[in-house]
């Protein structure tokens, strides 16, 4: 089976050790993880892991279901690119005098849509949010004026289809209160 | 709620009572239905030991002599019991000899909740005297682990332990105490644990998929049935039997599922896997439906995945969603405790009988009759085989004793040969394969069984990685019988350099101690033999005594355990030799 980019969302409880209790399930199986985003999810006091791997649909699948089975998992599906939305941020710090004279630099900013963040004397530091083919057209277009520093985050994606997150707690708490 | 206390004090919902974190412990386990729990004090726990101390006659402690022993005492005691195994040590190097004992827990379902004292909560990360991050080294091998810096936190986290380690498939749970916590005082008040919204012990039964299973089922020609721990953990075992009984299919087992059936049953057709039987074996490749209950296909039990019984429609019944389709593609998974599904499956069932098939079954057992078993059990010279004692110990105990076994040639002549008259009576370490588990699970199968006659069957390697626990089982009185098989060899490593590495015998030939003078040391009353003609007294004689025995039967030196599926290869191509 062919390995394709798959993005695992994992919904859960707020609880400390759960990054490292999930992240040793990809270490226990030899995957490598290209980028893993935690962050407060839509609902109150939940969390959403944003986790994407290189892998086949066969092996995501085994992944989900070990994620699933920890405890303060709610829930954890996977997606494959088409299914997603998803972007990524990247900061670019470059040398101010290499710049403020080359109009074909800034005219490219401006046609990317590309954001100057910070101006100072000695640096500035650019904003790009995109897809990863345009931040890394980006780095090339930058590279040769000597990147003082670099960085991006990982992918943060929304699916297409509906998360029923809250319904799925929703109803936990209906079937507890008939217990 | 109704609460259930084995100490005189009710402890409800309604009920604060201002406690030290410490006494909270204790009472949470009494408020849980604690009544043993194995372990060794240290610094960073002996508030907690205070509390034993004062709580003495509520609640037992049994002090092993090391916390690898405890951990396996605690999964004896939860094996043979069906309840939560408790094992308690400090911080640092009493946390980390837990590991194993966890590890083992882990991959064998077995309940199990674990205290461990941390340093206090101030000296958290700062490297401090027997401090280890036991949480992060806990965290692959637990179902669930917590560290508790506030003594607040205690009853709650304690009630979601014990509540996560027994439901659904169960598992080990490790909860980390900082001191500070045990001396902090708070009000207890304790509330047992029935849900926890992010964790699903029991998926929903899906109707659909049962009656599907039953349909392949009653349609089946060759039907076969393989059984695992699930049906034990389930406590479905009477539902297996209905199962087997109105459908006359032929049922094997996993080694963790052995004694869920009894051995003598009709239907009864042996162990599946690398020494299972010759008939399950290679009737898996035969087979048109085979229907697994509460097994996960391990390794052991397929072989070479690409040639396991490619020809049939495998229905799973499984409990952890993430079994499925882990290992075997289940064409019919149904997903449920079995002691539901098989339930629900019994109203769709026809009443069938297979005999032609069945025959099939005790065609090829002649054959692994004729070329191992009879060798095994009858041979008249040269040095006892392990499969005559343990044939003498069924003979004796007429196949009511509980038998635990170590890990190597002797477990698996164990699990192939003990005769089981009922269920939770075959304690080993399965998974995970253990070596030292035997002898310190003995003294929590026989704690939580104590009418019954407990064997430990153990091999002259594994017997020296927890001989220590002889202590606890003198101190506390356990009495065990403890058989170690001696060949001065690590056999079944043996085995392998005999069969795969041209007799190079690395490092498995041993030169052992006086065992029964060890034994004799430790107060214990032994016997060593090492004639053929002295095995079915000396049994006897250990059987009949009600106190700890140990006996040392000096066993053939190079005996190799067939039947043999050697690794990679199908389980149709068992060797017999």
């Amino acid at each position: 089976m062919e390995k394709k980019n798959y993005t695992v969302s994992v919904y859960t409880e707020n609880n400390l050790g759960l990054l490292s209790r999930i992240a040793a399930i990809f270490l226990k199986r030899h995957i490598n993880i290209e980028s893993i985003t935690v962050s407060q999810s839509e609902v109150h006091e939940v969390m959403r892991f944003i986790i994407i791997v290189e892998v086949t649909e066969e092996q995501v699948k085994k992944i989900v279901g070990q994620i699933e089975k920890q405890i303060e998992v709610i829930k954890a599906f996977y997606h494959k690119d088409e299914e997603l939305i998803y972007q990524e941020t990247a900061l670019y710090k470059v040398r101010s005098s290499d710049f403020v004279e080359d109009f074909d630099i800034q005219s490219f900013i401006k046609k990317t849509n590309a954001r100057i963040v910070t101006v100072s004397p000695n640096f500035f530091v650019i904003e790009k949010t995109g897809e990863r083919h345009e931040t890394e057209s980006l780095y090339e277009k930058l590279k040769p004026y000597g990147l003082m520093q670099f960085v991006r985050s990982g992918t943060i994606a929304v699916s297409k289809n509906e998360m029923p997150i809250s319904e799925l707690l929703e109803k936990f708490n209906t079937s507890n209160t008939i217990q | 709620m109704e609460v259930k206390t084995a100490g005189f004090k009710e402890v409800s919902t309604a009920e604060t009572l201002k406690v030290s974190g410490a006494e909270a412990v204790i009472k949470s386990l009494l408020a849980e239905g604690v009544e043993v729990m194995y372990g060794y004090p240290g610094g960073a726990i002996m508030p907690v030991y205070d509390e034993i101390f004062k709580y003495k006659g509520q609640i037992e402690h049994v002090l092993t002599r090391h916390e690898q022993g405890a951990a396996h005492a605690a999964q004896g005691y939860a094996r043979v019991t069906g309840k939560v195994g408790v094992a308690i040590a400090t911080s640092g190097p009493g946390a980390t000899n837990l590991i194993t004992g966890i590890a083992d827990a882990h991959i064998d379902s077995t309940p199990m909740v674990c205290i461990t004292g941390q340093v206090g909560s101030h000296l958290l990360g700062s490297d401090a005297f027997q401090e280890i991050d036991i949480v992060g080294l806990s965290t692959p091998i637990t179902k669930w682990n917590y560290q508790i810096t506030k003594a607040s936190e205690i009853p709650e986290v304690l009630a979601r332990a014990f509540y996560i380690a027994r439901s659904g498939r169960p598992g080990p749970v490790l909860i980390d105490i900082t001191k500070d916590a045990q001396f902090e005082s708070l009000d207890f008040s304790y509330k047992k644990c029935s849900g926890i919204r992010s964790y699903t012990p029991y998926p929903e039964v899906n109707l659909l998929q049962v009656e599907r299973a039953a349909q392949a089922i009653n349609n089946a020609k060759k039907p076969m049935i393989v059984f695992g721990q699930g049906v034990i953990l389930g406590s479905a075992e009477k539902l297996l039997k209905e199962v087997v009984e109105k459908t006359g299919i032929p049922a094997a087992w996993t080694i963790l599922g052995l004694s869920a059936l009894e051995t003598d049953h009709p239907l009864n057709v042996g162990m599946v896997g690398m020494h299972g039987n010759y008939a399950p074996n290679i009737l898996t490749n035969e087979c048109d439906v085979l229907i697994a209950i509460g097994m996960r296909f391990d390794d052991r039990v397929t072989g070479d995945l690409n040639t396991y019984a490619k020809q049939a429609t495998i229905i799973h019944f499984e409990i952890d969603p993430a079994e499925v389709n882990k290992n075997v593609h289940a064409h019919i998974p149904v997903l449920g405790d079995v002691k539901q599904t098989l339930k629900l499956l019994l109203e769709f069932l026809q009443p069938k009988s297979h005999d032609q098939w069945h025959n099939k079954f005790r065609e090829l057992h002649s054959t692994e009759y004729e070329k191992i078993i009879k060798n095994d059990l009858s041979a008249s010279e040269g040095k006892i085989k392990m499969a005559e004692v343990l044939d003498e110990i069924n003979t004796v105990s007429k196949g009511d004793a509980i038998i635990v076994s170590d890990v190597g040639q002797h477990q698996m002549v164990a699990c192939r040969y003990a005769k089981f008259n009922s269920s939770r009576s075959n304690v080993t370490s399965g998974g995970l394969g253990t070596m030292g588990f035997a002898l310190p699970a003995a003294i929590g199968a026989k704690m939580g069984s104590p009418n019954r006659q407990v064997v430990a069957i153990i091999g002259d390697g594994g017997f020296q990685m927890t001989l220590q626990e002889l202590a606890t089982i003198y101190q506390m009185n356990v009495p065990v019988k403890i058989v170690v098989l001696n060949n001065n060899f690590l056999g079944m490593v043996r085995q392998w350099q005999q069969m795969f590495f041209e007799k190079r015998y690395a490092s498995t030939e041993m030169v052992n101690p006086d065992f029964t003078g060890i034994a004799k040391a430790y107060h214990l009353t032994t016997r060593k033999i090492s004639e053929r003609s002295n095995l079915q007294e000396a049994v006897q004689e250990m059987l009949a005594s009600d106190k700890p025995f140990f006996l040392e039967v000096e066993v053939e030196k190079e005996e190799c355990v067939f039947p043999m599926i050697t690794t990679g290869a199908s389980v149709s191509d068992i060797r017999l030799e």
